[in-house]
């Protein structure tokens, strides 16, 4: 079969084509969002896919689909499980008819998270099997492999990413399509599907046994594997998963290895075998101590985490072959492990002084050109104001010069955060923040909150058209499908006011004066007030050029103004002379509005004289 | 005895620069050369909020077995930088004599603009001093000359390919012609061979 160089995500997209998944959910979070991209792009044919408001709702249409005994997956990242643990719990004691994959990408080093959660911990917590790939080949394998599981043993099970597996790229060889001919009946079974107490009692201890079997499957399932050395040398053995068996392989090219990719429930008869074989065993595992905790309380030594009392394994971050070099040479250099070791040979290093390296300027992420964000953050930095944050690209707004985010909690946060500082009498008035796609997610029960408990907050909908952060996925408001089929387009300002507020407005956060004004009126205020800033993010929305900015030098009195909306377009050499990066502009008129010597102009390309340069 | 970690065994490449210049067509064109000549191959990319007018990285490693995708400090035959103070930031990946190709171009970060940071004085004769073995190109305005100023990477891309001698031009065209598209393919292949050129030079 042919074979393609694929992400860990598309390789999991080609999984669910090639295991004759029905239905695909999820909702967008980095690391994950590909693999529904890739599902809705090259198999939608056979898929059926769809971006869910959020992953509660997610899990839920990918549950509700599997008890008819179709295949089903959805994908999240690691903080979507927590939206999504309210059905992972049950499901787990219900159980699943057609094959069922939670796919949960984790993020060690919180590249773009909040939290370094780590989600096998989960998986322990709801007693369900947990996959981890090391690979985008195994990341296929166990995709179809966790969907056969999960019928063999009626159980919903977690594929774990991690941002290494779902981002790197490697070559997978491609199958066909399982053969997989089912009529989709779901079969009348209370006993089975309906956790009343009485049932759900029967379920529990039909868990506990399952939890057992699976201990069983674990191991002697392909997916953990033992890697003698051809030495013969038995004196280290390394358990370790997921990505960390890559860094393992070259950092200790010499040791026994027990490669775990099914990871719980734990295979005890191997942990036991395989420590039997080795003197001294040595945990390699990303984030947490899951599997070294549980090796310690059968009764097996191990090092880790700690190295005596000394650190060893990270407990936080990502491994790499450089981390896992330098947790060797501790090994190598401590009396009580040094004897099963052998040195390291170093390699030779790049000799550069680095102290000599000229100081580099920050390049941290920022608001893009033409941010409908910047302008509301602008009029927000003026005004003394608690401002209450959200998940996605307006948390960037807390970096300088905007300096204008003060708390960021979780999905929905923004709006709920506020109404408790409120409800507290906070000395100063709150504004409470959230995207569009965020408060579909879990924004509108807050709102309904503040109305119903008749709180007077002031919530600002930064409605930029598109769910952003993630790459430019639809959700309910853009009034497309994720195939792009045209559908419904859920209207905020509606939605605001069927929930009761009374006072909501639509405006414009290109326009300074308007959405000043706006914000002054809602904090005045003493009922709910609701301001949607609607304008469309330009890198989704991408149109012809009609303009560009001007820079007056006669006007320009180098005041340096413009620069506190903190434009990437507006750069300032060392005579503090301003000028516009053409190349990133998208001519919004931001800065326009802000100079107080109209020294900023937007001229449209049909009437400048020179054209664009 | 000691013992020698697999790293050494791949060739390394890192390719760096700020979002939205284009360095993931780069790394896309080197997998696909390596895999068309029978290697094994690995590539890691930045996704996400750092994205975002951030620097970016992206690695490419190739070899019989690649383990990590990730590359090991020290372990970089190549790296190419599409800005020119970007290379500074990631010296460690650089192997010892390691060849650097950096392209003359400057983007000004807001730390920049906002007066928080200051851009590096740096010159051809700056880099040298940190990059002994230095390609310096002015890639974007060769790459204007040739027609388009996007195909800087590609420029970049043929000076780097001097040092990666298990790839061969067959391999090199193939991938071009692969991963661009057909209206862009004689464009990127002179900017391939202009950047192998500029970089005999040297």
């Amino acid at each position: 079969m042919e074979k393609k160089l694929l992400s860990g995500n598309e390789a999991i997209a080609r999984g669910a084509y090639e295991a004759r998944v029905s239905v695909a959910t999820g909702y967008p979070g980095t690391p994950s969002t590909e693999i529904l991209e890739n599902v809705s792009k090259s198999y939608s044919e056979t898929v059926y896919s769809e971006w869910s408001p959020n992953e509660k709702v997610a899990f839920e249409a990918a549950a509700g689909a599997t008890t008819t005994g179709a295949r089903a997956i959805t994908t999240m990242k690691l903080v979507g499980l927590n939206v999504a643990a309210d059905p992972l719990m049950t499901l787990a004691y219900t159980g699943v008819v057609g094959g069922f994959v939670a796919i949960v990408a984790d993020d060690p080093g919180m590249n773009s998270s909040q939290n370094e959660q780590d989600t096998r911990l989960f998986a322990h917590f709801a007693k369900v099997p947990v996959l981890e790939p090391s690979d985008s080949q195994e990341a296929k394998d166990f995709l179809k492999a966790g969907l056969e599981l999960s019928e063999k043993f009626s159980t919903p099970v977690i594929l774990r990413t991690t941002t290494t597996i779902s981002h790197s790229r490697g070559v997978v060889e491609l199958s066909d399509p399982v053969e997989l001919d089912r009529v989709h009946s779901f079969q009348k079974n209370p006993q089975r599907f309906v956790p009343i107490p009485a049932f759900a009692r029967q379920m529990r201890v039909r868990l506990e046994e399952r939890v057992e079997a699976l201990s069983d499957e674990a191991s002697q399932s392909p997916l953990n594997r033992v890697e003698l050395n051809a030495s013969g040398d038995r004196r280290v053995g390394i358990v370790t998963s997921g990505a960390s068996y890559q860094f393992v392989k070259e950092a200790f090219p010499d040791a026994n290895i027990l490669k775990i990719g099914f990871a719980y429930p734990f295979p005890d008869k191997l942990f036991q075998d395989f420590a039997n074989q080795v003197e001294l065993l040595v945990v390699v595992e990303e984030l947490e101590d899951f599997m070294e905790q549980h090796l310690r309380a059968i009764g097996i030594k191990t090092v880790g985490k700690k190295l005596g009392s000394e650190n060893l394994v990270p407990k936080y971050g990502p491994l790499d072959v450089d981390v896992l070099l330098e947790v060797r040479r501790k090994l190598c250099a401590d009396p009580t492990t040094s004897k099963y070791f052998e040195t390291l040979e170093e390699k030779p290093l790049n000799t550069l002084d680095k102290s000599t390296i000229p100081q580099l300027p920050a390049r941290p992420p920022v608001l893009c050109p033409g941010c409908p964000h910047r302008g509301v953050f602008y009029a927000l930095s003026k005004l003394n104001v608690v401002v209450s944050g959200d998940i996605g690209c307006y948390s960037l707004g807390v970096a300088p010069p905007l300096n204008c985010m003060d708390t960021i909690l979780c999905m929905g946060g923004g709006i709920t955060v506020a109404h408790g500082m409120d409800l507290a009498k906070n000395d100063k008035p709150v504004v409470g923040i959230v995207g569009d796609s965020t408060f579909f997610h879990s924004g509108m029960t807050g709102l309904m909150d503040i109305v119903y408990n008749k709180g007077a907050s002031t919530i600002l909908i930064l409605d930029n058209r598109i769910t952003a952060m993630t790459g430019h996925q639809d959700n309910p408001g853009t009034g497309k499908t994720i195939t792009g089929e045209e559908t419904f387009a859920a209207d905020i300002a509606q939605i605001a006011r069927a929930l009761g507020v009374k006072n909501v407005v639509e405006v414009n956060p290109g326009n300074l004066e308007e959405t000043t004004a706006a914000l002054k009126k809602a904090i005045a205020s003493d009922e709910p007030e609701v301001i949607v800033a609607k304008k469309p993010c330009p890198l989704a929305y991408r149109h012809e050029r009609k303009s560009y900015m001007h820079v007056d030098e006669t006007k320009c009195k180098k005041c340096g103004m413009c620069l506190k909306i903190g434009c990437p377009a507006i750069e300032r050499d060392a005579n503090k002379r301003v000028h516009i990066n053409d190349s990133l502009c998208v001519y919004c008129g931001l800065c326009k509005q802000v100079c107080k010597f109209s020294a900023l102009d937007k001229i449209d390309v049909e009437t400048s004289k020179g054209g664009l340069v | 005895m000691t013992i020698q970690t697999k790293s050494n065994e791949s060739t390394s490449v890192v390719l760096v620069g700020v979002g939205g210049q284009g360095i993931l067509l780069s790394s896309a064109i080197i997998a696909q050369a390596a895999i068309s000549v029978g290697f094994d191959v690995k590539t890691y990319e930045i996704h996400g909020m750092a994205q975002r007018g951030g620097s970016v990285l992206a690695q490419v490693r190739y070899g019989e077995k690649v383990y990590s995708p990730l590359i090991p400090k020290g372990e970089a035959t190549v790296m190419a930088s599409l800005e020119r103070s970007e290379a500074l930031r990631y010296t460690d990946y650089l192997a010892p004599n390691g060849l650097a190709v950096v392209s003359d171009q400057i983007i000004i970060p807001v730390t920049v603009s906002s007066g928080a940071c200051a851009y590096p004085d740096l010159d051809e004769e700056g880099l040298k001093k940190f990059f002994p073995n230095l390609v310096y190109v002015h890639a974007a305005q060769q790459a204007a000359e040739l027609g388009n100023p996007r195909a800087a990477n590609v420029i970049l891309l043929g000076a780097l390919s001097t040092k990666l001698d298990n790839l061969n031009d067959q391999a090199w065209e193939s991938a071009i012609q692969k991963c661009v598209k057909p209206k862009f393919v004689d464009l990127n292949m002179k900017a391939f061979y202009l950047g192998r050129e500029l970089a005999k030079k040297n």
